[in-house]
């Protein structure tokens, strides 16, 4: 089903803690140079997940593979990891931290310290190399965290809830630099409940709610399955004559009036008919203002996959354009 | 090894760079050393000269005080009030006040007026002349020639002398050697919390800054945990080994400047012990110095000397790596599983008991050094490192060293799986407080 190559296999994942199960049986496989986003409602089991694949736990059963390679300790190195709970030493000096942090990744020393003024330079920070920590601003401390997880330039870069606490030039930054990344070869997973960032960012995604994966694909793939052959018209003309003009397949979900003579309604149709015939069916009787299919965000198929999955009914009001 | 070495490095560096750490290391030794000085000295009679006027009420202490090189007595018949006027002015350092009920009474005090409080030593001597004085006084008064008294009072000393499997027997170290084990079994007990403590907190500085979670995504956290521990260890051997060159030459300096005059003396009493040992009672006792005096000094310098130091350093520093491991790992698992030091109370209890325990055997050795707890507690692991200092200087089998070793480095070896089963799910757990019951399940995660 893949068409792509993957960098990241995972198979049949299960992580069972004493009082709850945090992955049950999940697989996944992420394209090599995409940007794949792991979603899912707090608590679902993304940072047990990701743990797993940074070999911080092991999984109780299952498998991973990382370039086609049973996972290994000397695998830690290709990847880049930017927890969620991300903090540095206080009382250590800037560079002395990144250039330790570095080390422990497996560069030299020497080309540690190359890399680290390259990215010095870029953000614009030269003059925090000998400064502590503690004297930085949050915004700085997290620009430093970030140059620290790229550093080692990884094949495989995990951002978990990359966006939560950046301002939004450091967001825009990061964001510039994951693009970055992505094109010079890395592969980034991220996994955050921002669906705004899933839409502008991800190429592939994976929904998971409690300890279960129930979506996974590409984006566009995605979306295209979530059409619901909705549309939304406005129209000059009157209400009663539009509703009449609908032959029966044709179901009118929602109506209103956006100002004098001006209407709005959103229809949907049977899945094998064309929008064309919808409004060859409206036309006579109504002047059409603008006639948009409704396409569901990222946001609104994670809700109603997750409601679903929770029992609770996903209706349709939850589709907005 | 890389990456603990790394590890390893970066806890010497930080611990390095704090102030307060670099001036312990050659403050400590310094007062352990003046400490000493101080005690030598104080029990050294202080040579400042004292001119001391008498009022004798009762006139009878005339002639029968005796100066020294450094105490003169000066007898007055001024009146007590007529003395004191003048005193301020006099070049008397101090007044001896006699009152006239001293010989006479049963009770009764004498005073010493001072402009500079006369040294203990010179009180003390005072009190036992005049102590003297009165007691042959009274002895006359009862025809009883104090010379008999002299005679009949002998001083015996009791040397103990310990007999081993084969019958070879030798002087045992008791007086001297309870304290000093009980020292080096309270050092031990200071280092091992010290340096344990430094780990307990280095583990929560990481997690509560949060920058755990990037270190374990590049090496084990047993690895990180082991790097730690070992890290302090060679910050806390260098420690030692720095803290015991300077004690050495502090007290090396001190005790050949203080203690001369005291060890030619002591020199001088050996070559006459074995002048007496040669020739029996032939040897010519009237040329001999009269020691009598300075016995039990000479008993004390010569245990000192007796000490096989060697032996009792290497032993400290196997019993504070082993003793260091093991509850720094403990320590470390700890500090794992808590947010905040506060949060530590209910497991730090467990930890420090044994230790207290270990720290009481060893008191209580000073009075009963061969007893069962003695045994059992330099054997036990929890408490080997402290009580078996205690014991060393008593002289230990060598198989009973052997084996407390090597459980407390099985333990050890023990404790730190453990801790490191405890310690992977700890660093990642915030904002859940922890039981023992808890920590046991993590022992079992994956």
């Amino acid at each position: 089903m893949q068409i792509m190559e993957s960098i990241l296999e995972i198979r049949n994942v299960t992580k069972k803690y004493s009082n709850h199960i945090a992955l049950n049986e999940v697989s996944l496989n992420v394209p090599r140079q995409s940007v794949y986003g792991l979603l899912g409602p707090n608590g679902a089991g993304k940072t047990s997940l990701i743990r797993i694949i940074n070999q911080i736990t092991a999984p109780d059963t299952g498998e991973i593979f990382l370039n086609g390679e049973k996972l290994n300790p000397q695998h830690v190195d290709l990847i880049g990891y930017l927890p969620e709970e991300r903090g540095l030493y206080k009382k250590m000096p800037v560079g002395e931290q990144a250039l330790y942090l570095a080390q422990l990744k497996g560069l030299k020393k020497a080309e540690a310290k190359k890399r680290l003024l390259y990215w010095f330079e870029k953000f614009e920070m030269q003059t925090w190399w000998n400064k502590k920590i503690e004297e930085l601003s949050k915004g700085m401390q997290q620009k430093v965290q970030f140059i620290v997880t790229v550093l080692h330039e990884p094949s495989l870069l995990i951002l978990d809830e990359p966006f939560s606490g950046f301002d939004p030039i450091n967001a825009q930054l990061i964001r510039n630099e994951i693009l970055e990344l992505r094109k010079k070869g890395s592969t980034v997973i991220f996994s955050t409940h921002n669906m705004g960032s899933v839409e502008e960012l991800c190429d592939h995604i994976a929904l998971i709610n409690r300890s279960k994966k129930i979506l996974d694909g590409s984006v566009r793939d995605i979306r295209n399955t979530h059409r619901s052959n909705t549309f939304k018209i406005t129209f000059k003309g009157h209400m009663l004559g539009f509703t009449n003009a609908l032959w029966t397949s044709a179901e009118l979900l929602d109506k209103g009036k956006e100002e004098e003579d001006v209407h709005w309604a959103l229809i949907k149709i049977a899945p094998n008919t064309k929008s064309s015939q919808l409004l060859q069916a409206i036309l006579p009787v109504c002047e059409i203002v603008s006639f948009n299919e409704v396409i569901p965000s990222m946001n609104d198929i994670f809700i109603s996959n997750v409601n679903s999955e929770n029992g609770v009914l996903g209706t349709q009001s939850n589709f907005t354009e | 090894m890389g990456k603990i070495g790394l590890i390893i490095q970066r806890e010497i560096v930080s611990k390095l760079r704090n102030k307060t750490f670099i001036i312990m290391t050659f403050l400590a030794p310094v007062l352990i050393a003046g400490f000493f000085a101080m005690i030598i000295w104080l029990s050294m009679t202080d040579k400042a000269d004292q001119n001391i006027l008498v009022i004798d009420e009762t006139s009878f202490f005339q002639d029968k005080l005796a100066g020294n090189e450094y105490i003169t007595f000066t007898f007055s018949n001024k009146k007590l009030d007529e003395a004191l006027t003048g005193f301020y002015k006099s070049d008397n350092t101090c007044i001896l006040y006699i009152p006239s009920n001293l010989v006479s009474g049963a009770g009764g005090a004498s005073k010493i007026f001072y402009k500079k409080a006369p040294g203990f030593a010179v009180q003390t001597d005072i009190k036992n002349q005049i102590e003297k004085v009165l007691y042959e006084h009274k002895l006359k008064a009862n025809n009883i020639d104090p010379t008999i008294i002299h005679n009949a009072k002998q001083t015996v000393r009791l040397i103990t002398e310990k007999v081993n499997e084969e019958g070879e027997h030798a002087q045992q170290l008791t007086g001297f050697a309870s304290i000093f084990g009980f020292l080096s079994g309270a050092l031990m007990f200071i280092f091992i919390i010290m340096y344990g403590m430094m780990v307990f907190r280095s583990v929560m500085e990481e997690k509560t800054n949060r920058i755990v979670e990037i270190i374990v995504s590049s090496v084990k956290p047993f690895q990180l945990m082991l790097g730690k521990i070992l890290g302090i260890a060679v910050l806390g051997i260098c420690q030692f080994i720095v803290m015991g060159i300077i004690t050495t030459i502090l007290t090396t300096i001190l005790s050949t400047t203080l203690l001369k005059d005291v060890k030619q003396d002591l020199m001088k009493f050996q070559q006459q012990q074995q002048e007496v040992f040669k020739n029996g009672t032939n040897a010519d006792l009237e040329k001999f110095d009269k020691m009598q005096d300075k016995l039990e000094t000479f008993e004390i310098l010569q245990q000192v000397q007796n000490l096989d130091f060697i032996e009792i350093a290497i032993c400290f520093l196997l019993y504070f790596i082993g003793g260091y491991l093991f509850f720094s790992s403990i320590l470390a698992a700890i500090g794992s599983a808590v947010d905040a030091e506060s949060d530590a109370q209910q497991f730090m209890m467990p930890v420090m008991l044994p230790l207290m325990a270990g720290y009481f055997i060893a008191a209580k050795m000073m009075t009963n050094p061969e007893g069962s707890l003695a045994f059992w507690g330099s054997i036990i692991p929890f408490t080997s490192p402290i009580v078996m200092m205690a014991r060393l200087p008593f002289g230990v089998p060598f198989w009973q060293i052997a084996l407390s070793v090597t459980l407390l480095y099985v333990s050890f070896i023990g404790a730190t799986w453990l801790a490191g089963k405890i310690y992977r799910t700890g660093i990642l757990m915030y904002g859940k407080k922890v039981t023992w019951k808890e920590l046991s399940k993590w022992v079992f995660y994956k």
